[in-house]
């Protein structure tokens, strides 16, 4: 039915089997060097694989309106997407000290699971989302790009903290932390706060949420 | 046996009266620095006679950039005791001083078991080998890490 | 050849031969059950044969940056380690800089950082209780222990502003006082869970801070029966957690534990006692002991710590004299006239010692830090060999051994 059931947001880079990398650390560098997709073909298939609020206009200028293709229809995609960001399995990568909000946030005072966000402690080959929480030393950067790996298509990346995103308070002085892991992972949602307040990341739970469905979210 | 610091300071004057370089004891810290031969002796007396039976922290410091600069590490051992009650509120603390190019010294690992992780990390954060050593390995580090130690004065953290 | 050799002597360890070679597994740093740390775990079929403990993926080089840093702007970046008690990794620092610039502070303020340590101590218990549940399969025990933490946080973003990294301490002082009234959502909030449990209500004199607290203090005392009655007095509980990693006192002696370790080998060392410094001297608590050193005496021993905890909180906020909080103005160009000076409190999760070296600038010239976790890591090698392997969990767990704290 559907022409490519794959992810409906920007390309990883070459998949192997089923969307598995088996492949071991040794060849992180050259994954890590592959072409990820750049801004501007991220834009192009977050318009053209997603549903609702982006426009949609042919290469000559004017507005489609007659028939599209089957996998553009857009009820289809909008329950495969509706699917995917209601039931998300987060992989709970603690790295840091962002890890104590994380665990906050699945309290009963801020309770996600009733968004679908289950609890956090399944096998990496079961889950979507990874949410990198705090900072990321270089020891640790070779697990994050493997986690990341690891996970099955369709996958997003949380970037959790100051310190995922940039480096936060360890960015000037620190011989041994990756500045923001957008080096190493395409990231979906930046979560800022140092750390983040569970509500703050709760935002960043809802962002992503509307960023599956609809293809854009801010 | 002596309670107060100042009287265990004393004792170990007594003792070893040529071995010991220069002795701090004030209400900040008590630093008692031995020669590099002796550290060996003067621990094993404080572990067998005056009961101090754990090293709470190693610390390394390079002694270059400080205000009477010296070509030296300074590799200070604080002791504690867990045994003795009368002397849980005492810090006590021995070092001596090593040369900066290559730093060597005896492992005091088989006097106080405790300080065999401190003493790796000691090693990969200052070069200092430490002889005798059960495990002497990097600890904290990544292990393709190929700059010189990174808490020396030399190195400068990437950002600045 | 490390430590762990010695231990023939006490503890056989049985290794059943099951004909194959032993198989090495990485209990990695992605791992719910160990968090950011990796231990590389031999076994030979149900018995760990020997652990080889991995930290450092969590070592952001805090010793170096804080050479660089003046001494002020180190507290935030120094409180990052133990993020759960951060009072507790603050606290040594800054007692160590009033050690070398010879001031002490004023009453309030060493009242109000009693009460922000222990507060965080309670906090960094829970924390651990909590995962300490949810690994041995207790869930309940997870989802409790986060709701009672998170009327504790609101406590401490009350008094310092932020819900656990704070940098309230400073040289000197603390940052700022506490409120004299608790605002009314607060109240209102916790009232519903105060009404839901106990079926009393808060009134409107409870908004005063000093009620507030007690209210609170006495309100987790009668939980904490309820918990006693739900984990630590639980079948599941007790019989995952008895007589395993049985820590002997000459073994927690020679491997230099801290903590809760410690006290629950049988030594009643508690820095707070032993060492006191600020309120201290003045308050009355008790210090927990156990007699067998296995998970379940540790276990009982952070549970009574808790209960001593509150006692303390309630003592110091009757106590609180009122005054100054800090020594003058705010201290941003801090100059510490030279020296070295060694200061060591009781953390969360045992003693904290901090070395500083000072040149008379305004940066540190060393500082060391000497985390409770760090002198942990002999003892998780040593009572992790000869253990099953489902007793990894509550063996490790029952350290409450913090990576990020240990790798700094």
């Amino acid at each position: 039915m559907l022409r490519y059931a794959g992810s409906v947001l920007p390309i990883r880079p070459k998949s192997g089997l089923f969307g598995l990398h088996l492949t071991t650390s040794k060849n992180i560098v050259e994954m890590v060097e592959e072409r990820e997709a750049t801004p501007l073909e991220r834009d192009r298939i977050l318009r053209e694989d997603s549903v609702g609020r982006v426009d949609r206009r042919r290469e000559g200028g004017e507005l489609q309106l007659i028939t599209y293709r089957f996998r553009n229809f857009r009820l289809i995609r909008y329950l495969v997407n509706w699917g995917r960001m209601a039931s998300l399995f987060p992989v709970h990568l603690t790295t840091a000290c962002c890890s104590v909000e994380f665990a906050a946030t699945h309290s009963s005072r801020y309770d996600p699971e009733r968004f679908g966000w289950l609890p956090a402690t399944g096998s990496l080959r079961q889950s979507d989302v990874v949410v990198v929480e705090g900072t990321v030393t270089s020891k640790m950067a070779q697990r994050v790009r493997l986690i990341y790996d690891q996970m099955p298509d369709p996958k997003w990346v949380i970037a959790m903290g100051a310190c995922a995103i940039s480096g936060g308070l360890y960015a000037k002085d620190s011989y041994n932390v990756i500045q923001g892991i957008d080096d190493i992972v395409p990231v979906d949602v930046y979560v800022p706060g140092c750390p983040p307040r569970p509500e703050t990341l709760f935002e960043g739970i809802l962002l992503l949420r509307e960023k599956i469905l609809y293809g854009r979210a801010l | 046996m002596s309670t107060t610091i100042e009287a265990l300071a004393d004792d170990l004057s007594a003792k070893f009266g040529q071995a010991i370089k220069s002795k701090i004891v004030d209400k900040k810290i008590v630093k008692i620095e031995v020669g590099r031969e002796d550290i060996t002796a003067v621990a094993k007396y404080l572990r067998d006679n005056m009961g101090w039976d754990h090293v709470k922290a190693v610390t390394a410091i390079d002694l270059s950039r400080a205000t009477k600069k010296e070509d030296r590490l300074e590799v200070i051992y604080h002791l504690g005791t867990y045994s003795r009650a009368d002397c849980w509120g005492l810090d006590l603390a021995i070092s001596c001083r090593v040369e900066k190019a290559s730093p060597r010294m005896t492992s005091l690992t088989d006097i106080w078991p405790s300080c065999e992780f401190h003493e790796r990390e000691a090693f990969e954060m200052f070069g200092i080998v430490f002889e005798n050593h059960p495990n002497l390995k990097r600890l904290l580090l990544p292990d393709y890490w190929s700059d010189i130690p990174p808490l020396l004065k030399d190195y400068q953290p990437p950002g600045r | 050849m490390t430590v762990l050799e010695k231990r023939e002597e006490v503890r056989k360890i049985e290794i059943y031969d099951t004909g194959e070679a032993p198989l090495t597994v990485s209990y990695g740093p992605q791992h719910p059950g160990t968090g950011h740390f990796r231990m590389i775990v031999t076994i030979s079929g149900d018995t760990v044969v020997d652990v080889e403990p991995d930290p450092g993926f969590v070592h952001r080089g805090e010793e170096k940056m804080a050479e660089y840093k003046t001494w002020i702007t180190n507290i935030p970046h120094l409180e990052r380690p133990v993020i759960l008690d951060s009072a507790g990794i603050q606290y040594p620092y800054v007692l160590a800089v009033e050690k070398l610039m010879g001031v002490e502070p004023p009453e309030r303020a060493k009242y109000l950082r009693t009460i922000m340590a222990e507060l965080q101590r309670l906090g960094s218990h829970l924390y651990w209780f909590a995962l300490y549940g949810i690994f041995v399969g207790h869930a309940t025990m997870f989802l409790w222990c986060f709701t009672d933490r998170d009327y504790i946080v609101d406590l401490t973003s009350l008094i310092g502003g932020q819900r656990i990294t704070h940098a309230y301490f400073v040289p000197g002082g603390v940052r700022n006082d506490a409120p004299k009234n608790v605002p009314r959502g607060l109240l209102r909030e916790f009232n519903r869970y105060y009404r839901m449990v106990t079926g009393k209500e808060l009134t409107d004199k409870h908004l005063e801070f000093r009620k507030y607290v007690l209210a609170v203090c006495e309100f987790f005392d009668g939980r904490l029966d309820d918990y006693w009655e739900m984990f630590f007095n639980s079948e599941i509980f007790i019989h995952r957690a008895r007589n395993v990693g049985i820590l002997s006192q000459g073994d927690a002696i020679r491997l230099g534990v801290v903590g809760t370790t410690l006290r629950a080998s049988g030594i009643k060392y508690d820095n707070r006692v032993c060492n006191p410094y600020d309120a201290y001297p003045n308050l009355k608590f008790d210090i927990p002991t156990g007699e067998r050193g296995d998970c379940y005496d540790r276990a009982v021993v952070g549970f009574k710590e808790m209960r001593e905890s509150l006692k303390i909180i309630s003592q110091a906020v009757e106590m609180m004299p009122d005054g100054p909080v800090k020594l003058k103005q705010h201290p941003i160009n801090l100059r510490v006239p030279a020296g070295e000076a060694v200061a060591r409190t009781e953390a969360a999760r045992g003693e904290m010692l901090y070395y500083i070296r000072s040149e008379g600038g305004d940066r540190p010239y060393r500082v060391k830090i000497s985390p409770p976790s760090f002198r942990l890591l002999p003892a998780i090698a040593y009572l992790l060999k000869g253990a099953q392997i489902a007793e990894i969990p509550p063996i490790y767990w029952s350290l409450n051994y913090w990576p990020v704290e240990a790798d700094r």
